[in-house]
C-alpha cells in the first residue's frame, strides 16, 4: 500500500513540476524541475546498460545538470525480467531506463507479453559496431573468402558469439540472408560472455567469431584475430577494417543503448527528461565519457527515436523468425 | 630475471601506504562478504564501480583483488560451522568441514582452509607471475569438445558423494541437472522448466539451491528432532589448532588442490567449482583413512580449500596475459579497467606493466594478511558453536535469508529458498544425500552446453570426442575412474577365488 501512497504523491510532486515546466523556458529552468534522477537498468551492476547508466551520471553530476540519483538494477535474461516492471511505473516522470537493441532481441526470444515500444523512447545515445573476426592463423584473408566458403558449406563454417538471439547472432542471420543461405542452416555456436567465446576465437575452436569491435580491439591490436569486416554504414576512424557493404554484403547493425521513460507519462515530463539527457550529450564531459569508453555517439530523439524503435523490432523479429527463434 | 626485477618494480607499488590500505580493505571486505551466502565478490565489485571515478587505477584493482581472494577465504567459514557455504565453490568444504566441527574439530577445520587458502593462493599467485605466457597457450587448446571430457570426468566424482544408496544417489544427481537446465537455453535463447515465470528465465542461483538444502534443510531437521526432546551440545575435543596428525594429513592435499585448482581456473571456461569435486573426489581415494570421508575428514576441506583458492589465481591469468574475463568477478574486473580507458588485451603486460605487477605484489600481500586476518579470529568463529542450538540455527536462518535477498533483491528467491529448504528436510528425512543435487546443478548445464556446442561445430559428428588427443585422453580417465576400480574388485574377487 505504501507504494500507491508514494505513486499518488509522487504524481502530485511531478504533475506540479511539469507545469512549472510548461509555462517556463527550456533549457536551464527545465532542469531545476527534478529534484532527483531515478536511473533504472534492467541489468546487473557492470554491464553495458549499467556503465551507461552511471556514466550518465557522473557526466550529469560534473555538468552540474542534475545532482541527486538513485539506481535501481533489475538483472535478468537480457531485460525481459526488467521491463515488466518498469511498465508498471506508469506516469512517473522521474525514473528513466536505460536499454537497447539487446531487450529487442530478447523479449521476442522469449515471447514476452510485454513490448518494448510500450516504454516512452527518449533518446538514442551510443551504439557499438559488429565485427568479424577470423583468428589470426585463418586462411581467409577477407569477408569475400568467408562468405564463399559460406555459401559452399552454411554448416561448415562456424561461429562463436553471444547467447542466442543476442546482437551477435542477429548479425550472423543477416550475413546469412544477405547470402542467401539458409540461416538456420549456419553453425552458430553460443558462448555466455566474451571472454570464452574470445578464447573458442583465439584458440581456433571456431572458424570466425562475431562481437562488438571494441571487444575484439586489443586482440585485432596485437596480431591474435583479423577483423575481416565492421557492420557500419561506412568505415569507421579508428577502426583498421572495411565494412561488410563495400565488399558485397549489404548488412548494417549498430548495438545501440538509449534511455526510455516509464508508459503514460505526460509530453510535459517527456520534455523535461529530453531536455536533461539533451544537455547531457551536449556537455563536453559526455564526449569525453564516450571516447574513453570507445562509445560511438549515435544521438536520436523523441519520435523518430521512437519509429526507430519500432522498425527494430519488425527487423529483429524477421531475423529471428529466420533463425527459427520466433515465430 | 626481467620477471623478478619486475615483480620488485610491483611491489614497490603495492607497499605504499595508500595502497596497502587498500589492501587491508579489500581483503576486510571480501572475507566478510564472503561469509555472507549470496553476496559474493562480482556483485560487491560492481557496486564499488564508481569509485573508479575517484581513485587511481593501481589502488582500485588491489582493493578489487583483495576482495576477490577474501571472498575465496571467507566462504569457508560459514561452511565449516554452519554449513552454510557463502559461495558456489565452498559447497564441498560444507560437506566434510561441517562434519568435522560437529566432531568438535571446528577449530581444525578452519585452520586447515586459512592455511591450504594461503599455500595455494600464494603457489597460485607465482604461477600468475612465472607461468602465465605458458598456461594461457595451453588453456586456448581446450575447445567444446575438450570441455565436455572434463566435464565428464568431474562428473565422476558424484560417486564419493553418493551416500549408501546409488539409486537414492541418482536421483539426487538428476533433480540437481534439472534444476540447472531451468531458464534461457542459451544455444537457443528459449526458456525451458520456467513455467512461464519470468523470474525464472534467467535460472536459479545455485546458492539458494545450496543454502536452501544445506542450511534451511538441516534447520528443519533439528528443529524436528528437537521437537522430539533430542538435543546434543555440540561437543569441542582436544585442542583448537591441527594436531600434528591432522598437519600430515593436510600438506598433501593442499598442494594437489592447488594443482587442480590453478590449471582448471586458467580455462577459460573452467571455473572455481570443478576443481572443488575433483580434489574432494581423490583425496577421498586416496585417504588412508576412506572411511572417515562423510563423517569429517580433514583432507576433504584441505584439498578443496586449496583448490578454491588456487582456481581464483587461476583465472586472473587468462585476465592479464589475453584479456579475456572467464568468470564474472573478472568481468566486472574489466569493465573497471574500461572506466579508466585501459583496453585490457595481449599488450596489457607491456602498456600497463606498473598497475599489472602492482596488483600481482598486490595478490601476494593480500595472502599473508588474509592469513594474520583469519588464523586469530579462529577461536573467536569456534565460540559461534557454543550458542544454544536454537538460537544458533534461528541466527543461520536469518543470515541465509539476507544473503539470499541480497543476491537480486527478489523475493521469488526467497520462495525457492524456503521451497528448497523444505525439500531438503524431506531428502534428509528419507535418506536422499544434498551434494549430488549440487555437483549436477553446476555440471549439468554445463555439460551440456559444451556437448551441443562440440556438435554444433562438428555438424553431428560424434568422433570428435575421440579424434582429438585431449579430450580422449580426458574420456580415456573418466572411464578408468568409473571402471577402474568394478574391474579391479572383479579380478581380486578372481584371483583369490
Amino acid at each position: 500500500m505504501s507504494n500507491f501512497d508514494l505513486t499518488r504523491r509522487d504524481a502530485l510532486k511531478y504533475g506540479l513540476a511539469a507545469a512549472a515546466a510548461a509555462t517556463s523556458l527550456p533549457g536551464i529552468a527545465q532542469a531545476q524541475t527534478l529534484d532527483r534522477l531515478r536511473m533504472y537498468i534492467p541489468a546487473a551492476p557492470g554491464g553495458g546498460w549499467d556503465q551507461t547508466g552511471r556514466s550518465i551520471e557522473q557526466v550529469m553530476r560534473a555538468a552540474g545538470i542534475m545532482t541527486n540519483f538513485q539506481f535501481d538494477n533489475v538483472p535478468g535474461a537480457g531485460g525481459a525480467v526488467g521491463l515488466p516492471r518498469f511498465l508498471g511505473m506508469r506516469g512517473q516522470g522521474d525514473v528513466m531506463m536505460v536499454a537497447g537493441l539487446v531487450m529487442v532481441g530478447s523479449l521476442i526470444a522469449n515471447k514476452s507479453p510485454v513490448k518494448i515500444t510500450d516504454a516512452t523512447p527518449l533518446a538514442r545515445l551510443t551504439g557499438e559496431f559488429q565485427a568479424v573476426v577470423v583468428p589470426a592463423n585463418s586462411p581467409h584473408r577477407d569477408m569475400r573468402s568467408l562468405a564463399a566458403a559460406i555459401q559452399a558449406s552454411p554448416g561448415g563454417v562456424s561461429w562463436a558469439g553471444g547467447s542466442a538471439g543476442g546482437t551477435d547472432h542477429i548479425l550472423v542471420g543477416m550475413i546469412g540472408q544477405a547470402l542467401k543461405v539458409e540461416p538456420k542452416a549456419m553453425s552458430y555456436v553460443a558462448f555466455a560472455g566474451g571472454g570464452p567465446a574470445q578464447a573458442a576465437i583465439l584458440g581456433g575452436q571456431t572458424t570466425a567469431g562475431v562481437s562488438g569491435y571494441g571487444e575484439f580491439a586489443e586482440q585485432i591490436k596485437a596480431g591474435r584475430m583479423r577483423c575481416l569486416a565492421i557492420s557500419a554504414p561506412e568505415r569507421q576512424p579508428g577502426i583498421d577494417a572495411p565494412t561488410l557493404k563495400e565488399q558485397g554484403i549489404d548488412v548494417e547493425l549498430a548495438n545501440w543503448r538509449g534511455v526510455f521513460a516509464a508508459p503514460g507519462v505526460s509530453p510535459a515530463q517527456r520534455a523535461v527528461l529530453l531536455g536533461l539527457v539533451d544537455r547531457m550529450v551536449k556537455s563536453s564531459q559526455w564526449k569525453e565519457e564516450c571516447e574513453k569508453r570507445d562509445w560511438t555517439q549515435i544521438y536520436m530523439t523523441g519520435d523518430d527515436f521512437g519509429r526507430y524503435v519500432a522498425s527494430e523490432v519488425t527487423r529483429v523479429e524477421a531475423i529471428l523468425r529466420g533463425l527459427g527463434l520466433a515465430t | 630475471m626481467d620477471t623478478l626485477s619486475q615483480l620488485l618494480n610491483g611491489f614497490a607499488v603495492a607497499l605504499t601506504p595508500i595502497n596497502l590500505m587498500f589492501a587491508l580493505i579489500g581483503t576486510f571486505l571480501g572475507t566478510a562478504i564472503g561469509v555472507l551466502p549470496g553476496i559474493g565478490p562480482a556483485l560487491t565489485i560492481a557496486l564499488l564501480l564508481p569509485i573508479t571515478f575517484k581513485v587511481d587505477p593501481t589502488g582500485a584493482f588491489i582493493l578489487f583483488a583483495g576482495i576477490y581472494y577474501g571472498a575465496m577465504y571467507g566462504g569457508s567459514t560459514t561452511s565449516i560451522l554452519l554449513n552454510t557455504p557463502g559461495e558456489s565453490a565452498t559447497i564441498v568444504t560444507a560437506l566434510e568441514g561441517n562434519r568435522m566441527a560437529k566432531r568438535g574439530r571446528a577449530g581444525a577445520a578452519l585452520a586447515t582452509a586459512a592455511i591450504g587458502s594461503f599455500v595455494a593462493g600464494t603457489i597460485g599467485t607465482v604461477g600468475i607471475t612465472f607461468l602465465a605466457p605458458i598456461v594461457v597457450e595451453l588453456a586456448l587448446k581446450f575447445g567444446p569438445a575438450e570441455y565436455f571430457c572434463l566435464m565428464t570426468l568431474a562428473f565422476v566424482t558424484v560417486s564419493a558423494v553418493l551416500g549408501n544408496s546409488t539409486v537414492r544417489g541418482l536421483v539426487s544427481l538428476f533433480f540437481g541437472i534439472w534444476l540447472g537446465l531451468i531458464g534461457i537455453d542459451l544455444q537457443t535463447g528459449q526458456p525451458r522448466f520456467t513455467f512461464g515465470l519470468i523470474e525464472l528465465l534467467d535460472g536459479i542461483n545455485v546458492i539458494v539451491v545450496a543454502v536452501g538444502l544445506f542450511a534451511v534443510g538441516e534447520t528443519l531437521w533439528l528443529a524436528s528432532r528437537h521437537a522430539h526432546g533430542k538435543d546434543e551440545l555440540l561437543p569441542l575435543s582436544g585442542s583448537l589448532w591441527m594436531t600434528r596428525e591432522e598437519w600430515k594429513r593436510s600438506w598433501k592435499p593442499w598442494l594437489r588442490g592447488t594443482g587442480l585448482g590453478f590449471s582448471i581456473g586458467a580455462l577459460p571456461a573452467g571455473g572455481a567449482e570443478i576443481p572443488t569435486f575433483l580434489s574432494y573426489y581423490i583425496e577421498k581415494k586416496l585417504s588412508l583413512k576412506p572411511e572417515e570421508f562423510g563423517n569429517g575428514a580433514i583432507e576433504g576441506v584441505a584439498g578443496p580449500e586449496a583448490a578454491n583458492n588456487a582456481s581464483a589465481a587461476g583465472v586472473l591469468v587468462p585476465m592479464l596475459t589475453l584479456g579475456l574475463p572467464t568468470s564474472a568477478t573478472a568481468a566486472i574486473m574489466l569493465s573497471a579497467f574500461q572506466s579508466y580507458g585501459i583496453q585490457p588485451g595481449p599488450l596489457l603486460f607491456q602498456t600497463q606493466a606498473n598497475l599489472v605487477w602492482g596488483l600481482i605484489a598486490s595478490l601476494y600481500i593480500a595472502n599473508v594478511m588474509l592469513l594474520v586476518m583469519n588464523l586469530p579470529l579462529v577461536p573467536l568463529w569456534v565460540k559461534i558453536l557454543a550458542v544454544p542450538k536454537p538460537w544458533l540455527y534461528g541466527g543461520i536462518l536469518l543470515f541465509a535469508t539476507i544473503g539470499t535477498y541480497g543476491i537480486s533483491q527478489s523475493v521469488i528467491d526467497l520462495m525457492l529458498l524456503y521451497a528448497i529448504g523444505i525439500a531438503g528436510y524431506f531428502m534428509r528425512r528419507f535418506d536422499f544425500p544434498a551434494a549430488p543435487v549440487i555437483i549436477g546443478m553446476i555440471l549439468g548445464p554445463l555439460a551440456e552446453q559444451e556437448l551441443r556446442r562440440a556438435l554444433t561445430i562438428s555438424q553431428g559428428d560424434w568422433t570428435v570426442f575421440l579424434t582429438r588427443p585431449l579430450s580422449a585422453t580426458l574420456l580415456a580417465l573418466a572411464a578408468a575412474a568409473l571402471l577402474g576400480p568394478h574391474i579391479y574388485a572383479y579380478m581380486a574377487k578372481r584371483r583369490a577365488a
